[in-house]
C-alpha cells in the first residue's frame, strides 16, 4: 500500500507535464503536442547516443544522474492522499527539502563543469532564487505542521493526514497563505513563468534551461524525467496543503489526483496569461512569499 | 465576528508589505485607501451588542475621506508633479521586504509581552500586534523612501494604525473627538499636497531626499 | 464663556480676514482682535473661570500661565507685524538675502488669516482638559503655522516647511498613539469609563495599570517632544525658525514650544498622581540634559544668528524639561522659566528681524556695529543677550537659579554640573556671537539706506525686555501664587508650606546680587 504514490507519481508525472503544455496550446489557439509527447520524447532520448565535451570532467556526466536519484528518493517520501509514502519518518520533511537542494546543486555543478558562460549565468541565477524560495518552503511547511500537531517536526505523511475538513474550518487563513505561499515557491521551483520561461530559445532569459543546454542523449532524457518528477513533488506538496483528507484511502487518492491535474491546468493557465517578471520583480516576488509563510507561522503561534 | 475582524486586520498586515514592495505611486496611493476602506469596517463589529448609530457615522465617515477624499488629493499632486513612479529607495524593495518581515516577527513578539489590562475587550487578539507592525511599517516608508508623496503616504499609514488601535480596544471616543482627528488629518493631508505642489513647482522634482541645503 | 470668546474670537478673526480686502483693516484686525484677547486674558486673572460642562475646558493655573505667555506675545508681534508688513509690502519684488534670486511672500492676507487661526489653535492648547482635544489643538497649531513659515516663498524656506510639517505631524502622530495608550490604562478602574479628561483621569489613577500609563508616557513625551524642540527630535527647529518671518518665530519659539511642553506636563501630572513620578521624572531630566548639550555644541560655531536663537530655544526646552523632571522647587522654577524665557525669546527674534531688515543678511560674519546703526535695536540685543543667558537682573537669572537649587537640594550633583557646564558654553558661545555684532564699526554699503527705526519695530521688544527685568526684580504675589499651584499641580513633592516660603524666599533676593552671595542668604 505504501507503494502506491510511488507508483502513480513514476508513471503520471510527464503527463502532467503533457497537460500544462495542453494548456497553453489551446490558449494559444493551437492543437498543440500530444498529452503523452513528453513520454515519447523521454523514450528517443534515452535510445540516442550521447555526445561529451573534452572541457567536461566526471561531474558533468554525474549531474543527470544524481539529480534524478536524488529527486526519486524524495518522491519516496511524498504521500499522496492520505495514503502514506514509502519512507517517513520524524522530521522527514527537512530531508525532502535538501534532496531537492542536492539535486539542484549537482545540476548547477554540471552547468558550471562546462565552462560556458550562459550556463554560468544561468546556475548563478537559479542558485540565487532557490535560495530565497527556500525559507519559504520550510517555514511553511512548520506552520502547517504546527498547526496541525504542535510540533513543527513531524512526518510529511502526518502533516497530510491531519489536513481535514475540521482543520480548515479552524485556521483556514494559515492554510491558504501557505497555498500561495508554495505555489509561488512551485513556480520558482520548476522554472514556470513567471519565473522563467520554459519555451524561450534566448540564452540570455533562461535560467534552468539554459544549465542543462549541453546535455545529451540519456542525460537529457534523465534531466526530464527528473524535471516531471519534481513536477509532481512539489505538486503533491501544494495539493496535500489544499484538499482536505476524510480518512478514507480511496476516496483521498482520487481527490488527490484530481487535485493534481487541477494544478496543472492552473499552472498552465498562469503561464498563459501572465508575462515573465524582470528578474529584480522575482526576487521580490520569492521574498513575498517568505513573507507569507512567515505571517502564516506568526499567526499560528499568535492562536 | 471575531473571524471577519481577523481578516480585516490581516488584511492591513498584507498591504503593510505591498506597499513596501511597490514603486509604482499610483499602486501606493491605492493601496493606502484600500487599508483605509477595509479599517473602515471594523468599528461596525466593535461592541457586543453590534454597531450603534454612532459607530455607522463614524465608519461612513472614514470610508468617504480615506477612500475617496484621500486618493482623490493624492492623484491631484502626483499629477501635478509629474512623477510616476519613484528611482530606488535609500532601501532597495527586496531588503524593505525583509525588513518588513523583521517588523512582523518583533511586534508580535513585543506585544506578547504585553498583557492588556482587565476589562479590555479587544476585538481581536491581533489588534496590537498589527498594530505595532502597521506603525513600524509607516515609520520605514518615511523614512526610506525619497519621494515626498510616500512620505504622506507613510503618514497616512501611520495614521491607519492609530486608528486600528483606537477602535480595536472597543475605545469609545466621543464623536466630536473623532470628528476632530479626522478633521486634522484631513486638513494635513491638504497642507501637505499644497507643499509638495509648491516643491514640484520650485525644484522640479519632489525628491526630499536632495532638500538639504539647510544645515549646520 | 470666556475661555470660549478666547478661542473663537481669534478663529472668526481670522477667517474674516483671509476675505477681507482692505489693508488697512486687515492690519487693524490683526491688532484688534489681538487687544480683545490679552484683555480676555486679564479677565481670566481676575477672576477664575467656571470649566465648560463636561470638564473639556477649563483654566487651571498651569493653563492660565501659558495662556497669558501666549497672549502677551501674540500682541507684542502683532504690533510688530504692523510694521512689518508695510515693510514687505512697500519692497514689492523682493531680492533673496543670500543668493540673490526674486521671489514673492504669501499674500498678506492668508498670513493675517493664519497668524490669528494660530493663537486660536494655542488658546485651545491651552484651555482644554480633555486630551483628545488637546491633541486636535496642537495638530492644528501645527497646519495654521505652516504657511507662516513659508511667508518667503522660496526653496530654503519650503524646504523647512515641509520639514516641519511632516516631523512634527509624524511626532504628533505618537502623541495620539501615547492618548489612546492612556486611554488603555485608565480603563477598567472604578466604574468603566474615565475619559479623557485631565481631572477624573488624575482622581481614578491609584487604579491606573502602571505598565501601559508608562508606555503611554514615553508615546506623550517623544510625540509632543517633537513638537517642543527637545533633542534629539528637535531637527526641524533650527531650519523652520531661521527662515520664517522674525515675528512668526518670535511666536513659534515663544508661544508654540510651550503649548507642546503642555502637553507632556499634562502626561507627567498623572504620572505623578499615579505614583510613576521617578518614571517621568527621570526621562524628563535625560532629555531636557541632552537638549541643552546638543544646543550648546551647535551654538559655539554657529554661522547664523537665527539659527543661533533657534538653538537657544531648544536649550531652554531643555532647562525646562529640567525643572519639572528635578521636582520640588525646581517645577516652581521652571515655570517662571517659562515666562521668563519666552518674553526674552520674542523679544530677541523682534531685535533680530530689524537687524535683518537693516543689514540684508543672517551671517554673523555679516554684521558689525549695529549699536551704531541702529541704536535702541543694539541695546535690546545686548540686554536680550544679557537676558538669555541667565544674568540678573533679569528674570531668568531667577528662575535657572531657582532649578540649580533644586538640583544641588535633591543631591542630583551630576545633573547640576551638568547644567553648569552647559550654561557655561552657551554663554560663551552667544557672548561671543552677539558682542561682535553689536561693536565695531559698521560695514560700509550694507547700512546706507536705512532709515530710522520706527515706532512699530522696537516698541514690542523694548516692553518685553523691561518686563523680564521687571520679574527679575519683583514676582508680584499674584503670579506667584499661581505659578505656585501650577507646580503643586505637578507634585512639587513637598508640603505647601515649604514650597511658599521657598519661592517667596527666591523671589524676594532677587537683586544684583552674585550667585554665591545668593547661596550663602539660602543657608
Amino acid at each position: 500500500m505504501n507503494f502506491i504514490p510511488l507508483i502513480l507519481a513514476l508513471g503520471i508525472a510527464p503527463f502532467m507535464v503533457g497537460l500544462i503544455n495542453r494548456v497553453k496550446a489551446i490558449f494559444g489557439g493551437r492543437q498543440g503536442q500530444p498529452l503523452l509527447q513528453p513520454y515519447y520524447d523521454i523514450w528517443k532520448l534515452l535510445h540516442k547516443g550521447a555526445v561529451y565535451s573534452r572541457t567536461t570532467s566526471w561531474v558533468f556526466r554525474a549531474g543527470p544522474i544524481v539529480t534524478l536519484a536524488g529527486v526519486l528518493v524524495a518522491t519516496a517520501l511524498m504521500p499522496l492522499g492520505s495514503c502514506p509514502s514509502l519512507i517517513s519518518f520524524s522530521g522527514d520533511l527537512i530531508l525532502f527539502a535538501y534532496l531537492l537542494a542536492l539535486g539542484r546543486f549537482f545540476t548547477v555543478a554540471a552547468a558550471l563543469d562546462t565552462g560556458s558562460p550562459f550556463e554560468g549565468m544561468g546556475a548563478s541565477r537559479e542558485v540565487f532564487f532557490s535560495t530565497l524560495a527556500e525559507p519559504a518552503l520550510l517555514l511553511g511547511l512548520a506552520a502547517v505542521a504546527k498547526k496541525a500537531i504542535g510540533t513543527p517536526l513531524i512526518s510529511l505523511t502526518e502533516i497530510h493526514q491531519h489536513v481535514t475538513p475540521e482543520l480548515w474550518a479552524g485556521s483556514g487563513l494559515i492554510l491558504v497563505f501557505v497555498a500561495i505561499a508554495f505555489l509561488l515557491v512551485y513556480l520558482a521551483e520548476n522554472s514556470r513563468i513567471p519565473v522563467d520561461d520554459p519555451n524561450t530559445h534566448l540564452e540570455l532569459t533562461m535560467i534552468h534551461e539554459v544549465m542543462v543546454l549541453d546535455h545529451s542523449g540519456p542525460d537529457f532524457a534523465f534531466i526530464l524525467y527528473g524535471a516531471a518528477l519534481k513536477l509532481w513533488v512539489l505538486g503533491a506538496l501544494i495539493v496535500g496543503m489544499v484538499v482536505p483528507n476524510t480518512g478514507y484511502m480511496v476516496i483521498d487518492l482520487a481527490t488527490s489526483l484530481v487535485g493534481m491535474f487541477v494544478l496543472a491546468v492552473l499552472v498552465g493557465v498562469i503561464e498563459s496569461v501572465m508575462g515573465r517578471l524582470r528578474l529584480l520583480r522575482v526576487s521580490q516576488l520569492l521574498v513575498g512569499a517568505t513573507a507569507l509563510s512567515v505571517l502564516a507561522l506568526v499567526l499560528e503561534y499568535r492562536g | 465576528m471575531t473571524a471577519f475582524a481577523e481578516i480585516i486586520l490581516v488584511f492591513v498586515l498584507l498591504t503593510n508589505f505591498t506597499l513596501l514592495a511597490s514603486a509604482r505611486l499610483s499602486t501606493c496611493i491605492r493601496q493606502v485607501a484600500a487599508q483605509g476602506v477595509v479599517l473602515g469596517l471594523l468599528p461596525l463589529l466593535v461592541g457586543p451588542e453590534g454597531p450603534g448609530a454612532r459607530l455607522f457615522l463614524v465608519a461612513a465617515v472614514m470610508l468617504v475621506v480615506k477612500g475617496i477624499v484621500f486618493p482623490k488629493l493624492l492623484f491631484r499632486s502626483l499629477r501635478n508633479a509629474n512623477v510616476v513612479h519613484e528611482s530606488t529607495p535609500i532601501v532597495g524593495h527586496t531588503a524593505s521586504i525583509v525588513l518588513g518581515i523583521g517588523i512582523l516577527i518583533v511586534s508580535f513578539w513585543f506585544t506578547s509581552r504585553f498583557p492588556l489590562p482587565a476589562g479590555q475587550q479587544p476585538v481581536s487578539t491581533l489588534v496590537l500586534p498589527v498594530a505595532l507592525a502597521t506603525l513600524l511599517s509607516g515609520f520605514l516608508l518615511i523614512v526610506i523612501r525619497r519621494l515626498a508623496l510616500m512620505q504622506v503616504v507613510g503618514y497616512l499609514v501611520l495614521e491607519n494604525d492609530i486608528f486600528v488601535f483606537g477602535v480595536g480596544l472597543a475605545h469609545e471616543e466621543p464623536l466630536l473627538i473623532e470628528m476632530g482627528i479626522l478633521l486634522d488629518v484631513f486638513v494635513a493631508v491638504l497642507v501637505m499636497g499644497i507643499a509638495m505642489f509648491h516643491i514640484s513647482r520650485t525644484f522640479d522634482h519632489i525628491d526630499v531626499d536632495q532638500l538639504s541645503q539647510l544645515r549646520d | 464663556m470666556i475661555i470660549a470668546g478666547l478661542i473663537l474670537i481669534p478663529a472668526v478673526a481670522g477667517l474674516s480676514a483671509i476675505f477681507w480686502r482692505s489693508r488697512g483693516g486687515r492690519r487693524a484686525l490683526l491688532v484688534v482682535a489681538a487687544l480683545v484677547h490679552a484683555t480676555l486674558t486679564a479677565a481670566c486673572w481676575a477672576q477664575p473661570q467656571e470649566p465648560v460642562p463636561q470638564g473639556w475646558l477649563g483654566l487651571d493655573s498651569l493653563g492660565l500661565i501659558f495662556l497669558t505667555i501666549v497672549s502677551v506675545l501674540f500682541l507684542a508681534a502683532a504690533i510688530y507685524g504692523v510694521g512689518y508688513l508695510r515693510d514687505e509690502e512697500r519692497k514689492g519684488h523682493i531680492a533673496d538675502l543670500e543668493e540673490g534670486f526674486l521671489f514673492t511672500n504669501v499674500p498678506e492676507a492668508m498670513f493675517i488669516g493664519c497668524l490669528l487661526l494660530f493663537l486660536s489653535a494655542m488658546t485651545l492648547v491651552t484651555t482644554c482638559q480633555h486630551l483628545g482635544l488637546l491633541w486636535v489643538g496642537v495638530e492644528a497649531t501645527t497646519l495654521a503655522s505652516a504657511p507662516l513659515i513659508y511667508f518667503h516663498r522660496h526653496h530654503r524656506s519650503l524646504e523647512a516647511t515641509w520639514k516641519y510639517i511632516m516631523i512634527c505631524s509624524v511626532g504628533i502622530a505618537l502623541a495620539l498613539l501615547g492618548t489612546f495608550l492612556l486611554a488603555v490604562a485608565a480603563r477598567g478602574v472604578g466604574d468603566g469609563e474615565a475619559g479623557l479628561v485631565v481631572g477624573d483621569l488624575i482622581s481614578h489613577s491609584s487604579g491606573m495599570n502602571t505598565q501601559w500609563l508608562k508606555a503611554a508616557f514615553l508615546f506623550f513625551l517623544v510625540g509632543y517632544g517633537t513638537k517642543m524642540g527637545l533633542a534629539p527630535l528637535h531637527t526641524w527647529l533650527p531650519d523652520a525658525h531661521s527662515e520664517s518671518p522674525s515675528l512668526v518665530s518670535a511666536l513659534l519659539s515663544g508661544a508654540l514650544l510651550n503649548c507642546a511642553f503642555l502637553g507632556i506636563l499634562r502626561a507627567h501630572q498623572l504620572c505623578v498622581a499615579a505614583g510613576e513620578a521617578e518614571f517621568s521624572r527621570g526621562l524628563l531630566i535625560v532629555f531636557g540634559l541632552m537638549s541643552m548639550g546638543l544646543a550648546a555644541v551647535f551654538i559655539v560655531r554657529q554661522a547664523d544668528f537665527k539659527r543661533m536663537l533657534a538653538y537657544s530655544s531648544v536649550e531652554h526646552m531643555g532647562i525646562l524639561a529640567i525643572g519639572v523632571g528635578l521636582g520640588g522647587v525646581g517645577v516652581f522654577g521652571s515655570m517662571l522659566h517659562a515666562f521668563n524665557h519666552s518674553l526674552t525669546k520674542a523679544a530677541l527674534f523682534l531685535v533680530a528681524g530689524n537687524i535683518l531688515a537693516a543689514y540684508r543678511t543672517k551671517s554673523i560674519g555679516e554684521v558689525s556695529g549695529v549699536l551704531r546703526v541702529l541704536p535702541v535695536s543694539g541695546v535690546l540685543w545686548i540686554a536680550g543677550f544679557l537676558s538669555i543667558t541667565g544674568s540678573p537682573p533679569f528674570g531668568t537669572f531667577l528662575s535657572e537659579f531657582t532649578i540649580l537649587k533644586a538640583a544641588l537640594d535633591g543631591g542630583q550633583y551630576v545633573v547640576a554640573v551638568l547644567y553648569l557646564v552647559f550654561l557655561s558654553l552657551i554663554f560663551i558661545g552667544m557672548a561671543n556671537i552677539v558682542l561682535r555684532m553689536a561693536q565695531g564699526e559698521p560695514p560700509v554699503d550694507h547700512t546706507a539706506s536705512r532709515p530710522r527705526e520706527s515706532w512699530w519695530e522696537i516698541a514690542s521688544p523694548a516692553v518685553l525686555i523691561v518686563l523680564v527685568l521687571v520679574l527679575g526684580l519683583y514676582i508680584p504675589p499674584r503670579l506667584s501664587d499661581t505659578l505656585q499651584s501650577a507646580a503643586e499641580q505637578m507634585g512639587s513633592g513637598r508640603p505647601t508650606e515649604t514650597v511658599a516660603a521657598q519661592a517667596s524666599a527666591v523671589s524676594q533676593s532677587a537683586d544684583p546680587a552674585s550667585k554665591v552671595t545668593a547661596a550663602s542668604t539660602r543657608k
